[in-house]
């Protein structure tokens, strides 16, 4: 396999992980809330994932109960940020560090445990195109429902009144609730759906991406996907790109080496992070000047 | 007839007190209930957590030796937290200081530096101060979000130690090793408690705490920060110099966090090891927010954090726990201190129906 071939067969499964839960948090700080605890939510759902799938063989509930106990689990962040208004920050990384301490602890029976992955299968008739059709139009169908759940959510917040109540929200929550929306309520349920979607994402790197369990596995995906959020100015078009573009950058790292370039692998790790904080003086800057 | 919450103006000495060690109750009672699902042994757990590290000298001493990057970061953070200033980063500040002191020993590994030690620790605390300045000046410059920065800047922080653990600063004979050379004697600072690895820098750690508390409690400059955390517009009109107080909150919180990580690798490490932080810099949150971001209530909380850690190191062997578990209480701790301490922050008030005593 070519070089080519491997990051087109191999990008889209690295940067869904990044996008799943960068979606959820997008949608958590479009309401005006910021939550940090994106790696141990995920760390979380993975874990769940992972034990379920190995007890039971079927891939579909493990998605299904991390989703459920990830968004549950959001609801401690909720409660302490939205019920008694603890600090965001604090309440963030706390969630963040049990999470983790929790994934370690469930998952100490199955370290170094496999399951069985999901099966790559391309679209018809687009699957023969030569080059792309069997690397980057073969995917597994998690792959393909998280391409049509992105559109989905585009339409919705930005097509929908939904989506205009979330940012009404998040951009004025006293105008919001003056209106009449239910502002905490509002707030809630996207803090429960970023849950859901940190759990997915887990689910995908733990039952599906590498289906074996090691701790740790998450490994900073969470602080990535926090960084994408921010890269992609909060646009679901373009937190889709970043997530594209990050998980080429972590794939390429791999070829990277393998063709043997002198460059420090550091680097590479290092750009989202660089490029996030670009991103973000931009931004700020730009705001700044408005006023 | 309602009932509804309000907010006290001031929260009570007495809550001051009450919520962390409600907070320790409801994590020890959560954890207790947790072990036991797993099928662990749970008071032998518990045990091994909470009293273990009280039963010798040598693994009390342990306990203050964790104890000095926590105190010495906390304190830090908490000047900037209580001025609103979320420097989050404590961690790749601590890292980058153990970089900047381990440059020294690292390239002259005989020693033959004249003022070697001091050399390194101001080298370590100003590296850390440096780091933290970046995401200060991008905040009153740009206005970019610190708490991202900051964030951020550790995770690159990680790849830069990684970089030269693996590269340049790897050393010859470590068989591979992603370390460095041993520090010569020189570059090691002395030992406190004779018999312990516990260094003069947990001297450092408790010296700081005495500054941050004259400053924050008794100096007009620890006033202005106070005020800019509760009373942001109050502080603009009071013509308080509001990206003075960025810049003062984060220098100060890495120039802490650098002279943790400084004292950590010319002490018990005696090299920089990949593993230099082990967390220091996120736990050290933890403990700020545990001690009430105020000095004498860090001293505490620091202690407490670093008896989890040396009881889990125990617990590890004696009840079979994972060292995640050290990571679980942490967390319920922290859960469990925002719940009680801003809980504490509000009244059950029963509503007339004229709707007095609404706000």
């Amino acid at each position: 396999m070519s070089a080519l071939e491997f990051l087109l067969a191999g990008t889209l499964a690295a940067a869904l992980p990044l996008l799943l839960a960068a979606l959820g948090e997008m949608v958590v700080e479009r309401t005006g809330v910021l939550n940090l605890g994106l790696e141990g939510m995920m760390a979380l759902g993975a874990v769940i994932a992972f034990i379920c799938v190995y007890h039971s063989g079927s891939h579909i509930l493990g998605f299904a109960v991390a989703a459920l106990v990830s968004a549950a689990f959001a609801m401690i962040f909720a409660g302490l940020v939205l019920g008694v208004r603890a600090n965001e920050v604090a309440a963030g990384l706390a969630i963040g560090v049990l999470g983790l301490g929790l994934s370690a602890l469930f998952g100490k029976t199955y370290e170094s445990q496999t399951i069985k992955g999901l099966p790559d299968f391309g679209l018809p008739l687009l699957s023969n195109i030569p080059v792309i059709g069997p690397t980057l139009l073969t995917q597994d169908l998690v792959v393909w429902l998280t391409i049509i759940g992105t559109v989905v959510l585009w339409y919705v917040l930005n097509k929908t009144k939904l989506g205009l109540i979330i940012t009404a929200v998040g951009e004025n929550s006293v105008a919001a609730r003056a209106i009449g929306y239910p502002v905490v309520a509002i707030r809630c349920a996207a803090v429960a759906f970023g849950g859901a979607m940190c759990g997915l994402a887990g689910a995908y790197a733990a039952t599906v991406y590498t289906p074996l369990w090691a701790d740790g596995m998450i490994a900073g995906r969470g602080w990535i996907a926090l960084a994408l959020v921010v890269f992609g100015t909060w646009q679901t078009g373009r937190v889709a790109f970043g997530a594209v573009l990050f998980g080429l950058l972590s794939i390429g790292q791999l070829s990277v080496q393998a063709m043997g370039v002198a460059l420090p692998s550091q680097l590479l790790s290092s750009l989202p992070y660089l490029a996030t904080i670009l991103m973000l003086v931009v931004i700020s800057r730009r705001r700044m000047s408005l006023g | 007839m309602r009932l509804r919450l309000v907010r006290r103006d001031t929260a009570s000495r007495m809550a001051m007190i009450a919520a962390p060690v409600a907070a320790l109750v409801l994590s020890c009672l959560a954890s207790l209930i947790l072990f036991a699902l797993l099928g662990k042994p749970a008071g032998a757990a518990l045990y091994a957590l909470l009293l273990k590290p009280f039963l010798t000298w040598y693994s009390f001493s342990e306990v203050l030796l964790k104890m000095t990057p926590l105190l010495l970061i906390a304190q830090g953070l908490a000047i900037g937290f209580r001025a609103n200033v979320f420097n989050i980063g404590a961690e790749g500040q601590f890292i980058i200081g153990a970089i900047c002191a381990s440059a020294l020993p690292v390239w002259y590994p005989d020693g033959a530096v004249p003022m070697m030690l001091p050399a390194m620790i101001v080298a370590g605390a100003l590296g850390g101060m440096a780091y933290a300045l970046i995401a200060a000046v991008l905040r009153t410059r740009f206005g970019a979000s610190e708490i991202l920065v900051t964030l951020m800047m550790s995770l690159i922080a990680v790849q830069i130690l990684n970089y030269l653990l693996l590269g340049p600063w790897k050393d010859p004979r470590g068989f591979n090793f992603p370390q460095s050379v041993m520090f010569p004697g020189n570059a090691l600072l002395p030992i406190l408690l004779p018999g312990t690895r516990t260094t003069i820098a947990f001297a450092f750690a408790l010296i700081a705490s005495a500054l941050a508390y004259l400053m924050m409690q008794h100096h007009f400059r620890g006033y202005q920060l106070r005020t800019a955390g509760l009373a942001p517009r109050a502080a603009g009109y009071a013509g308080f110099n509001a990206p003075g107080m960025v810049l003062l909150s984060l220098a100060l919180g890495g120039l802490a966090a650098g002279l943790a990580g400084a004292s950590e690798v010319a002490g018990p490490l005696g090299q920089l090891q990949r593993s230099v932080s082990s967390g220091y810099g996120y736990a050290a949150i933890i403990v700020a927010y545990l001690g009430g971001l105020n000095p004498i209530g860090i001293v505490a909380s620091s202690f407490l954090i670093s008896v989890i850690y040396i009881g889990g190191d125990s617990a590890t062997v004696s009840a079979a726990l994972p060292v995640a578990a050290v990571e679980v209480f942490q967390g319920f701790l922290l859960v469990f201190y925002l719940l009680t301490f801003t809980s504490i922050r509000y009244r059950i008030e029963v509503a007339s129906p004229q709707g007095s005593g609404a706000r």
